[in-house]
């Protein structure tokens, strides 16, 4: 949909090639273009103008550097001035000192995703070594207090469970005592979501951080947020002084600009990020990763982490050696295929990739994976390994078993003879050189 | 009922007004309008969300119209207006009319279905709310209460059930048991997952199944809040769901929604309703020209 920022500035960076400096005019036409990059990617437009003026003045006069294309020069300007304004790498740090029980609030609007966050939350310190205890608070949405009991419970959690008839400051303050009776050393205070404008509900939340004592207050806001982000994170801020932000959804495909304008108005580090509806799809927070999301240039980064996740090492090791000597098999072509498959969803894992970021999961097929590996899994293990012997009659057989058809599994054998041509090649190339990783082919639709 | 209603819009969009209206404060019908009127202008359309595309193409039409020697208000309105389109109403040609509200995660779908159910009873319509979301925890709950709230009656299974045969019971029933409006509460989504958007795509068949030419309306419910994202949300909801209007939920905060204008020129998808709060009753028609009169504020 959105241009990433590389393919916008390609037009104005036309302009800047073979020139020895870069102009003002051309500076002019770049900083229009990542301008909008950065509009389309919800940044507010104060923080737009701030980086903007601040890469003006890095990059005019500056000498076009002969290493660098004129244009990735500028980018570099861009991102370092971004991942400056998204502050330092302090992901994952909560300050949970002092005398036990730790308490953490968890406020924001409504919808933002406190409740999912406070039992993620709680799971990822419980695998961190902490025991929380989750404390639902939110008396207002119907059914709130429910939510947390079963996603917290679900996660192996343990939550203090009562009816909601007490006002939200008498709730933690049970559920502390509780919680310290038991020996819990943290405590996560799931708050309702409101406006920042509610003055009622605001003082509400005032009246539980002056009761409570909170170690981290954190702000739970939602990636896909627009220019609004400004004024309700500062507004939180203003009232609570937080401590830190979560940003959740992304895992859909904001730019989360939103992340730069928080970061901007509260001067606070955002913690963590939300990436999915399950309890273990929370992350710490990685700026420089932001950067290229915003920017539409690609996370290779996480892509490389999630690799090394699916990736068995000795696994690798092995097919490797496999590799060189040709034995690679439909068997390891499988493995690699689920390995893929781990990975996440074939758009997520193409969406990191830079330049592709437009790539929509319904362009891939996330099918022809099922259904190679379906295919492969219909074979007798003597046929993985010596496809040669397929015949007519077998195929027929494996196309009944997999719900195939023939003619998928003729092409199947045919890339996959090529594959292990191509790979011949690379070995073969790959003797003289130090090795290289082995490649990753993908199947064909 | 139509003062409240007024009430409530004009105090959710009061501070839309706020901002914009300071800006066109200096914009009087008769005054040249300087670079720095026109900075200011695009600062307060952007900061409603309108995105960067539309704001440049209102500003643009201000320039010429003010060089033509018309009004700036008039081009801010008439460009905003015809970005809106005409006010829609969808008609009911089968009963039961049958509803689905989707959106991704944290929009406002479960109240707004509540509310709607409201709405239903007043027009003195028989309303089935359909508790299709049973993938987040205690949403079944949720719309429980929203039920005894509405009076409504409820069509739920257990947490974890299959929606698509929770929606093909509801219509069974609905439609054996002569209910006007069945309203569909389906999991909130990502446009981004693939196999969620399959489900939803498949809930539509089967509701097509059941009752001619269900669902009627599609509603894609869209936090006031949200930023350039919503168009792309509307785009894939689109997709797999054919999207009849767009609710914009949560415009009591300070957020003016803005991408609904920029989904319904791209798209062709109107707002049908606005939420202004957590009451029963917060849940309006919208109406475009007080949406732009509000943004306005002349």
């Amino acid at each position: 949909m959105f241009d990433s920022l590389s393919e916008r500035l390609q037009g104005a960076f036309k302009k800047l090639t073979g020139q020895a400096r870069i102009s003002d005019a051309v500076l002019k036409d770049t900083l229009r273009e990542v301008r909008m990059a950065l509009l389309e990617a919800d940044v507010h437009l104060g923080v737009v103008k701030e980086l903007t003026g601040a890469v003006r003045e890095k990059a005019a006069g500056e000498e076009v550097l002969k290493s660098l294309a004129p244009g990735q020069q500028v980018i570099k300007i861009v991102r370092e001035e971004l991942e400056r304004l998204l502050g330092q790498d302090d992901a994952g740090d909560l300050d949970l000192a002092g005398k036990p029980p730790s308490v953490i609030l968890l406020v924001g609007l409504q919808g933002s995703g406190k409740t999912t966050t406070t039992a993620k939350l709680g799971a990822w310190l419980k695998k961190n070594g902490r025991y929380p205890y989750l404390v639902p608070a939110d008396v207002y949405r119907p059914a709130a207090i429910e939510q947390l009991i079963k996603v917290g419970t679900q996660a192996g959690l343990k939550v203090y469970e009562h009816d909601g008839s007490q006002a939200p400051l008498e709730i933690a303050k049970a559920g502390i005592l509780a919680a310290r009776r038991s020996g819990f050393d943290t405590v996560l205070i799931d708050t309702a979501g409101r406006l920042h404008i509610d003055d009622a509900l605001m003082d509400e939340l005032r009246g539980l951080k002056a009761g409570l004592e909170p170690r981290e207050i954190l702000f739970v806001a939602d990636s896909m947020t627009g220019q609004d982000a400004v004024r309700s994170a500062g507004e939180f801020h203003r009232a609570l002084e937080i401590t830190g932000v979560v940003l959740t959804k992304l895992d859909g495909d904001a730019r989360g600009g939103a992340a730069l304008s928080i970061r901007h108005v509260t001067g606070v580090p955002i913690k963590f990020v939300g990436l999915g509806e399950k309890i273990a799809e929370l992350e710490p927070f990685h700026p420089d990763r932001m950067v290229g999301r915003i920017l539409g240039m690609g996370d290779v980064l996480t892509l490389i982490e999630k690799a090394e996740e699916a990736v068995d090492e000795k696994q690798a090791e092995e097919l490797e050696k496999k590799i060189r000597k040709n034995e690679f098999t439909l068997e390891d072509f499988r493995d690699q295929l689920k390995m893929l498959k781990k990975m996440g969803p074939l758009s997520s894992v193409v969406s990191m990739l830079p330049g592709m970021s437009h790539v929509k999961e319904s362009d891939l097929d996330p099918k022809a994976i099922v259904r190679v590996v379906a295919i492969i899994d219909s074979m007798t293990p003597r046929e993985r390994r010596y496809p040669q012997i397929l015949n007519a009659s077998r195929k027929r057989r494996i196309a009944r078993g997999s719900g195939r058809t023939a003619p998928e599994i003729n092409r199947l054998l045919k890339q996959f003879a090529q594959m292990k041509r191509m790979m011949k090649s690379m070995q073969s190339g790959a003797k003289k050189g130090k090795k290289g990783r082995f490649p990753f082919p993908l199947p064909g639709r | 009922m139509a003062l409240s209603i007024f009430k409530k819009l004009a105090r959710g969009l009061s501070r839309t007004r706020e901002s914009i209206a300071s800006t066109l404060g200096g914009l009087g019908s008769e005054a040249a309008v300087d670079e720095e009127t026109l900075e200011d202008l695009e600062a307060g359309l952007l900061a409603a969300d309108l995105g960067p595309e539309l704001t440049a193409e209102v500003i643009e039409a201000v320039r010429e119209q003010t060089a033509t020697d018309g009004s700036a208000v008039a081009a801010v309105r008439s460009t905003l207006r015809a970005a809106l389109g005409q006010e829609q109403t969808c008609e009911r040609w089968s009963s039961p009319h049958v509803v689905f509200v989707v959106g991704v995660n944290g929009g406002g779908k479960t109240t707004t279905v509540g509310k709607l159910a409201a709405l239903e009873r007043e027009a003195g319509r028989k309303a089935m709310i359909v508790a299709a979301d049973t993938f987040r925890a205690a949403a079944i709950e949720q719309l429980e209460r929203w039920s005894e709230r509405s009076g409504a009656e409820l069509v739920k299974q257990r947490e974890g059930a299959d929606p698509a045969a929770v929606v093909f019971d509801a219509l069974k029933a609905a439609t054996s048991r002569g209910i006007d409006t069945v309203l569909v509460d389906t999991a909130g989504r990502l446009h981004t997952k693939v196999n969620l958007m399959a489900e939803l795509e498949k809930l539509g068949r089967i509701a097509a199944r059941e009752v001619e030419g269900a669902p009627h309306e599609v509603l894609l419910v869209v936090d006031a809040t949200t930023g350039q994202n919503g168009l792309t949300q509307a785009q894939e909801f689109t997709r797999a769901a054919e999207l009849t209007g767009v609710v914009l939920t949560k415009l009591d905060g300070t957020a003016k929604g803005g991408v609904a204008l920029v989904i319904q020129r791209k798209l062709g998808v109107p707002v049908r309703y606005v939420g202004v709060g957590e009451g029963l009753d917060d849940l309006l028609a919208f109406d475009p020209d007080a949406y732009v009169e509000g943004l306005l504020a002349v």
